[in-house]
């Protein structure tokens, strides 16, 4: 690691570098060095939204203009496939429960994996040139799908009460949900980081991962239409919880839109999953890591 | 990511390197994909090729030195920097580094295109380590040093290559580091921007810094550096005082030392 006075007060200026086996690097130093530079991540990730949308006015309205489209032509695609015939409040629920879900999906959880899985890859200069923790490429990554995401919450909630939907007081419960959903993230984040340093092709399937995944997911359906027919064949209603995105991505809509309180085995299965990929991403990640250099 | 807390006593010297092997894991294909390694599955083949950069490299460098490193291309000079700097894993033997690193390696420090010398600016000293005091701080001494102009705030793809590692080399200069690594940074400055950076090696080494000066210019060498080592294929051939050492080269060469006089630095 670049050893400058930041780090001085915990290590010592000396530095021993030895063969590697795929192993971890001493925990402690590492994520107080990471810790230290948090400001790199943020202002990496400040940068790339600024590089983004130079042209700043439409630059902001792209980004609320993008995912009303996409709302509006995944609304389409189910009315076509479901028949008309709902009565008009039963559609604009699902328009709402569809855009809570999909804004989330699309433009955070999505947005976190297809530019995590390129943070490394595309990192390319930095990291050969520069020592430093590099799981804090992929956490910029979340935090700039993060500052994404936030103006689609604003029109998210113009819909919901422009629709004349009601505001539950539940709402101030969903960004536990969100909270989740952002540790799962940053942990696929960080595997498919890691994953395309070995196979670079792996960015081009994402997007069919990402799409198929968003079928999976309670989306374009409500979290309660599988039930039913899972009961009828015989299949315990847990298995709905091996999709990670189920609890969280539903819950997240419950909350929003219903102002529904997820039951118990909800919390459970969303908090052990964003545990699980998050503790399983960093230690995948961090065990890579040192490996990146001679590999790009 | 290994540092390992230990004393530092006076007679350690900066940077000691024993019995250092560094190799490369590259696969044939332009690049590794999914598809090809399935493929490879299915022929049973694995197909990593390894690339032995350095190869049981010894050497120690004292507190206050300046070093020149020189050597052919591909004989391992920027694969020495940068496994010294910690990036690169050796895959034998051992690196000990007392003091704090900075490295000037290659051309395009870690440098993002699409931002502006500004924004690479606090990058790069951020990713070192910086706080935003310091850099703000130091921020405008580094972009005096480089005489961008108002190219400090356009877009780093519309740079020169000269004036990127004028940047490069200002910024690598102010970390302030205990040891300063350069590789090749000036090859493409021009003569005004050359002398200035030679001045400011020259203070950094006055100041009992230790340097790494990779060049393919001896006369720089000649000029800035205490000590020189020469790399062949990876191998450390000779070291010694820079006359020696460049002399023995340019004889290993064939080539009289006349064909480096040409290009100053
Ligand atoms: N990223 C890489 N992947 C695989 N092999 C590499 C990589 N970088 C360098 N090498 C190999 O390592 C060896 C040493 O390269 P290195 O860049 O250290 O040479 P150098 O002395 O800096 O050369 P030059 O004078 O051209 O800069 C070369 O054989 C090169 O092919
Ligand atoms: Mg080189």
């Amino acid at each position: 690691m670049n050893a400058t006075r930041l780090d001085e007060e915990f290590t010592s200026s000396v530095h021993i570098y030895e063969p590697h086996r795929n192993g971890l690097p001493r925990l402690r130093p590492y994520f107080k060095a990471l810790w230290q530079r948090k400001p790199f991540a943020t202002e990496m990730s400040r940068a790339s939204i600024r590089a983004d949308n130079v042209n700043t006015f439409f630059g902001q309205i792209w980004q609320v203009l993008n995912p009303l489209f996409l709302a509006c032509v995944y609304f389409l695609l189910v009315m076509i496939i479901r028949g008309r015939g709902n009565s008009f409040d039963a559609n604009v629920e699902r328009f709402v429960h569809l855009c809570a879900g999909l804004f989330v999906y699309h433009i955070f959880f999505a947005g976190c994996v297809r530019q995590g899985a390129s943070s490394v890859v595309g990192g390319g200069k930095l990291l050969l040139n520069m020592s430093f923790p590099r799981l804090l490429l992929p956490l910029a990554e979340v935090r700039t799908a993060f500052v994404k995401f936030l103006p689609t919450l604003v029109v998210f909630f113009v819909i919901l009460l422009g629709f004349g939907r009601p505001l539950h007081w539940e709402v101030i419960i969903a960004p536990a949900f969100f909270l989740m959903l952002g540790m799962f993230a940053a942990g696929m984040a960080m595997i498919f980081a890691t994953m395309q340093v070995y196979f670079r092709d792996i960015g081009s399937f994402l997007p069919y991962m990402v799409r198929i995944w968003l079928y999976m997911s309670p989306i374009l359906w409500y979290p309660d239409d599988p039930i039913n027919t899972l009961n009828d064949a015989g299949i315990p209603e847990w298995v709905l919880h091996a999709n990670p995105l189920y609890s969280m991505v539903g819950g997240w809509s419950e909350l929003l839109v219903q102002g529904h309180i997820p039951e118990a085995s909800w919390w459970i299965a969303a908090s052990s999953w964003s545990v699980v990929a998050l503790v399983t991403g960093a230690l995948f990640f961090m065990s890579r890591e040192r490996e990146f250099a001679v590999r790009l | 990511m290994t540092d390992t807390d230990t004393d530092t006593t006076t007679s350690d010297p900066a940077v000691r390197v024993e019995n250092l092997s560094v190799m490369y894991r590259t696969t044939f294909e332009k690049v590794p994909t999914f598809k090809s390694a399935l493929r490879r599955v299915g022929r049973g083949k694995r197909e990593v090729h390894e690339v032995k950069a350095l190869t049981d490299v010894s050497f120690e460098v004292d507190h206050g030195t300046s070093i020149g490193i020189i050597g052919s291309n591909g004989a391992g000079k920027s694969s020495l920097m940068r496994a010294i700097a910690g990036i690169l894993p050796p895959s034998e033997g051992r690196i000990e580094v007392h003091g704090r690193v900075s490295t000037l390696l290659a051309l395009g420090v870690g440098f993002n295109r699409k931002l502006s010398g500004r924004e690479n600016v606090i990058l790069g000293g951020l990713a070192a380590g910086m706080t935003h005091a310091e850099l703000n701080e130091r921020y405008d001494e580094i972009a005096e040093f480089a005489e961008l102009g108002e190219f400090i705030d356009m877009p780093m793809r519309t740079y020169s290559s000269g004036m990127y590692s004028r940047l490069a080399f200002s910024v690598a200069v102010h970390l302030n580091p205990d040891i300063l690594l350069i590789d090749e940074a000036l090859s493409t400055g021009d003569a005004k921007f050359k002398q200035k950076a030679a001045r400011k090696m020259r203070e950094v080494a006055d100041n009992a810094g230790t340097m790494f000066l990779v060049s393919h210019s001896m006369r720089s060498i000649k000029r800035l550096c205490s000590q020189c080592l020469w790399l062949h294929k990876g191998q450390v051939m000779m070291q010694g005082e820079p006359e020696e050492v460049i002399a023995a080269y340019s004889k290993f060469l064939e080539v009289g030392e006349d064909a480096f006089t040409l290009d100053d630095m």
